[in-house]
């Protein structure tokens, strides 16, 4: 984006940019301070509110506000119905983490590839992802998956139990899912293919390279950036996973599809016990926080091991 | 140059178009059903055109259902979102990279550290905050925790230190202040970031569904996915045709957007993705 930026033509650059940092310094916190209102007000103090709700007893009605210290987490350490939230949680993320990223690799492989209607590709493989959950969800629940008259059952003559049957919910619910957000990681991955320098591939050319050949030893390994970042936002991403599934099996059958944010929602918001429902919900964060900090050790790691 | 076509390229458009009709199939369907009659929407084996092609059920959908007033509270809450997301993070990303205060530091730390805060798990104390501020049923209590995006700060941030002082610097010699040469300056400046980072922010708010799902219960004040599900989740008997006329219209603005504003979602989509890297 820095390109849109005309070239600098003053002489002493770090003079004027000092100048320019260090003028005016009166107004700096006037520039945050209306993001920082909001910041502090909708997310710095819930965080800190649903650390102390989760160590608390109070209900949805905000009464019975004891503090009961760890034992809702205590209780949700014991709870199988937490753990299997969890499980599936996990089960979703890796089911649904590996073909996101495989498939938007090789679409975009595909795309970038083709010198036809570019904005038709676009179009088809990014197209869902501009959808709300809502509209996904009810289109699939109501029009794609029904037993007959469904659009895949019905165009295959197949019987398939997609979304009523425990063994089968939580593939078609990925597959939904697959369906409509692989085409972030699809946009991703062209971009990063586009900004490849062509020499490397003019040059591999003059060597005999074949197209397996560049794809293996130029293409693949530049990705590598862009691969590690798709993975880890995916992870964050599936591991938040709640609309489609709330909206399409309810968390059933059996609790076979049920994810943690549900199962905390459902604690919370049904079962009206909001401070065991903040426990359920910082369990997840816990995970969350891990999981962010372990990825950025490692862009780190990388990051020193590639200069 | 290479050849302009080849066997190869050939292949890979045969498996990109088969691809392509797959992906868009779903899509297609609710499309096709929207436009049958509706006693032949379950009708097996699947025909894709109806006996006849209609609009009834669209003219119902738009006639009787809370649509279009869900559409314009989705429009209003996300453009406010946007336009308030922005401005304000401009500000705060502005002021970080180019002024100096006390405790900047420590502010960009927390700012940062937010950007871990998934809002997904903050859903009952935001709740409780807003029964405490009275803002549940509002527009507010849709719009007020969005704008709280650290993300976009962190993305413009890093934009205004790559942006060279010099650009400044002339306004300052002439007398600007540093709000006009903020607002006269350096926005018009950024508008490829602006742009890519407010369609990043509408799309995000637009489908957005757990929040707006849970503070509003007011048919009056809901978003477009919200009253949708509420509809589809309180229907006896449904009306396929009907549902996916809804579903249709309800997908329609961004798909249109999205035609519109190609490239820039396109760069957006990389822009702020790429931000974590």
């Amino acid at each position: 984006m820095t390109t849109t930026v005309a070239a600098p033509a003053a002489a002493t650059p770090a003079a004027t940019e000092a100048k320019v940092r260090r003028g005016w310094t009166q107004h700096g916190l006037l520039f945050v301070a209306p993001f920082l209102v909001i910041y502090v007000v909708f997310l710095v103090w819930p965080t800190i509110l649903g650390l102390r709700m989760s160590m608390s007893s109070v209900n949805i009605a905000g009464t019975n506000d004891n503090m009961v210290g760890f034992d809702n987490y205590a209780e949700a350490f014991a709870d199988p119905r937490m753990w299997r939230s969890l499980w599936n949680t996990v089960v979703f993320t890796v089911l649904s983490t590996v073909p996101l990223v495989l498939l938007g690799l090789g679409f975009a492989l595909l795309v970038h590839h083709l010198r036809f209607v570019q904005w038709l590709w676009r179009l088809s493989f990014f197209g869902p992802f501009l959808l709300p959950s809502a509209v996904v969800s009810i289109l699939w629940l109501q029009m794609i998956y029904p037993p007959d008259y469904g659009l895949i059952n019905g165009t295959l003559g197949t019987d398939f139990t997609w979304l009523t049957d425990p063994s089968t919910a939580m593939f078609s619910v990925v597959l939904t899912t697959v369906w409509w957000t692989v085409g972030f990681n699809f946009l991703l991955y062209l971009a990063a293919l586009q900004s490849i320098p062509q020499h490397l591939y003019e040059a591999a050319a003059i060597d005999g390279a074949s197209a397996w050949d560049k794809l293996r030893s130029i293409t693949l390994p530049l990705l590598g950036r862009t691969t590690a970042l798709i993975v880890v936002l995916q992870l964050l991403a599936s591991l938040k996973v709640f609309d489609q599934i709330y909206l399409m099996t309810g968390g059933g059958p059996e609790d076979s599809t049920r994810p943690i944010i549900e199962y905390a929602y459902d604690m919370g918001f049904t079962g009206y016990r909001i401070g065991y429902a903040s426990a359920v919900s910082y369990i997840l964060f816990a995970i969350i926080v891990i999981v962010s900090l372990a990825q950025l050790r490692l862009f780190r790691k990388r990051a020193e091991g590639s200069s | 140059m290479t050849k302009r076509f080849s066997i190869s390229q050939l292949i890979l458009l045969v498996v990109a178009l088969a691809l392509a009709i797959l992906w868009l199939a779903p899509i297609a369907w609710a499309v096709a059903t929207s436009l049958k009659p509706e006693s032949e929407t379950t009708k097996i084996p699947l025909e894709w055109i109806g006996s006849e092609i209609t609009l009834d059920s669209y003219q119902l959908v738009l006639g009787t259902g809370g649509i279009v007033k869900w559409a314009i509270n989705s429009t209003i809450t996300a453009v406010i979102t946007t336009f308030l997301t922005v401005l304000l993070s401009a500000m705060a990303a502005y002021g970080f990279a180019r002024t100096q205060f006390r405790g900047q530091r420590a502010l960009l730390a927390i700012i940062l550290a937010g950007i871990m805060v998934p809002p997904q798990v903050l859903i009952a104390p935001l709740f409780a905050e807003m029964v405490a501020l009275g803002l549940v049923d509002t527009w507010w209590a849709i719009i007020l925790p969005q704008v709280a995006a650290p993300l976009i700060v962190y993305v413009l941030y890093k934009f205004f230190q790559d942006v060279p002082p010099e650009l400044e610097q002339a306004a300052f010699v002439d007398g600007a202040g540093r709000w006009r040469v903020f607002f006269t300056i350096v926005l018009p400046l950024s508008r490829p970031v602006l742009a890519a980072v407010s369609i990043f922010t509408f799309i995000t708010t637009w489908n957005n569904f757990l929040w707006p799902f849970l503070v509003s219960t007011d048919p009056n004040t809901m978003t477009l996915p919200v009253g949708l599900a509420n509809v589809v989740q309180g229907t006896f008997g449904l009306r396929y045709a009907q549902i996916m006329a809804s579903v249709v219209l309800a997908g329609l603005p961004l798909l249109v957007v999205f035609v519109l504003f190609q490239r820039q979602i396109v760069r957006g989509v990389a822009h702020t993705g790429l931000a974590g890297q």
